[in-house]
């Protein structure tokens, strides 16, 4: 059996699982952050 | 850990922490797993897809430390009131959720080469399931109770009650006769059963991923009290 599909089905799903954590959570922090300092945001 | 309970004195840490943990972490990630993929040897029984390795272990420390991370918090929020405790444990549900996902996933793409199945209904796999659905009900506690208003107090019980399935994870190839190996790496006994041109890309793939695992937690920390403080600001304004 060909191990390659596996390992590199593998790695694709860890990869591309840690990208997209790491991504949403920097664009949130941010988008939050933006808004935090943002003068007169609620006003 | 009281000193850092003044969010201001957390920020003032945490922000500079970001970008070291993130980018270093980063950084080791894409050695360690290039030199995991193509210049450490195949294993002598298992060949080439031992080298899924280096994915799946740093994922399931991560998935058991993430929810270790949370009951510590739970306990923090709970007994000392420490006001950072209840933010930690949200920040630390989805990524650790997400590495358990990646655990039971390339778990399961490694164990169709090697044990001929992509799943069995053993101990670690199992538990490992439980530890996703546990998670999953985390978040979803936190989403309900915050919605009600509530302090996190519930959400916090239970992230201590579901602590209980990590030590049945650590010692289920132990106590049940399972197709998932034992244990060949002990960081608190300092063993190894793994050759050193295996071992060090697997301990340089775990601490990159704990590293940004770290920074991950601390964008969802800082997103958090951002989003607080704007809350704040509003309620100020509606009085």
């Amino acid at each position: 059996m060909n191990h390659w599909p596996f390992i590199l089905g593998a790695y694709a799903v860890a990869l591309l699982g840690t990208v997209a954590m790491t991504w949403w959570s920097l664009a949130a922090m941010k988008r939050a952050e933006a808004a935090a300092e943002k003068p007169g945001h609620d006003a | 850990m009281h000193k850092f309970a003044n969010p201001a004195r957390f920020l003032k840490i945490a922000r500079p922490l970001t970008g070291w943990l993130g980018w270093g972490g980063g950084l080791l990630i894409l050695v360690s797993l290039g030199v995991g993929l193509f210049a450490s040897p195949p294993d002598y029984l298992q060949g080439d897809s031992v080298r899924i390795m280096y994915v799946h272990v740093p994922a399931a420390w991560l998935g058991m430390a993430g929810w270790t991370g949370i009951a510590v918090a739970s306990l923090m929020q709970l007994v000392w009131r420490h006001p950072l405790a209840a933010v930690a444990g949200r920040a630390t549900a989805v990524p650790g959720a997400v590495f358990t996902f990646i655990c039971l996933a390339t778990g399961s793409l490694w164990g169709r080469p090697t044990w001929g199945t992509y799943w069995q209904w053993d101990g670690r796999m199992t538990s490992m399931l439980v530890l996703l659905f546990l998670y999953i009900a985390y978040i979803a506690l936190d989403d309900a109770d915050r919605e009600r208003g509530g302090e996190g107090r519930v959400t916090a019980i239970f992230g201590l009650v579901g602590a209980i399935n990590l030590p049945i994870i650590h010692y289920s190839v132990l106590w049940w006769n399972t197709l998932h190996q034992g244990q060949s790496l002990s960081i608190v006994q300092g063993k190894s059963s793994i050759h050193a041109s295996m071992l060090w890309p697997l301990l340089g793939a775990a601490i990159g991923f704990t590293l940004l695992f770290g920074a991950i937690v601390l964008m969802r920390m800082r997103a958090a009290l951002a989003r607080q403080k704007v809350e704040a600001r509003m309620r100020r304004l509606a009085a």
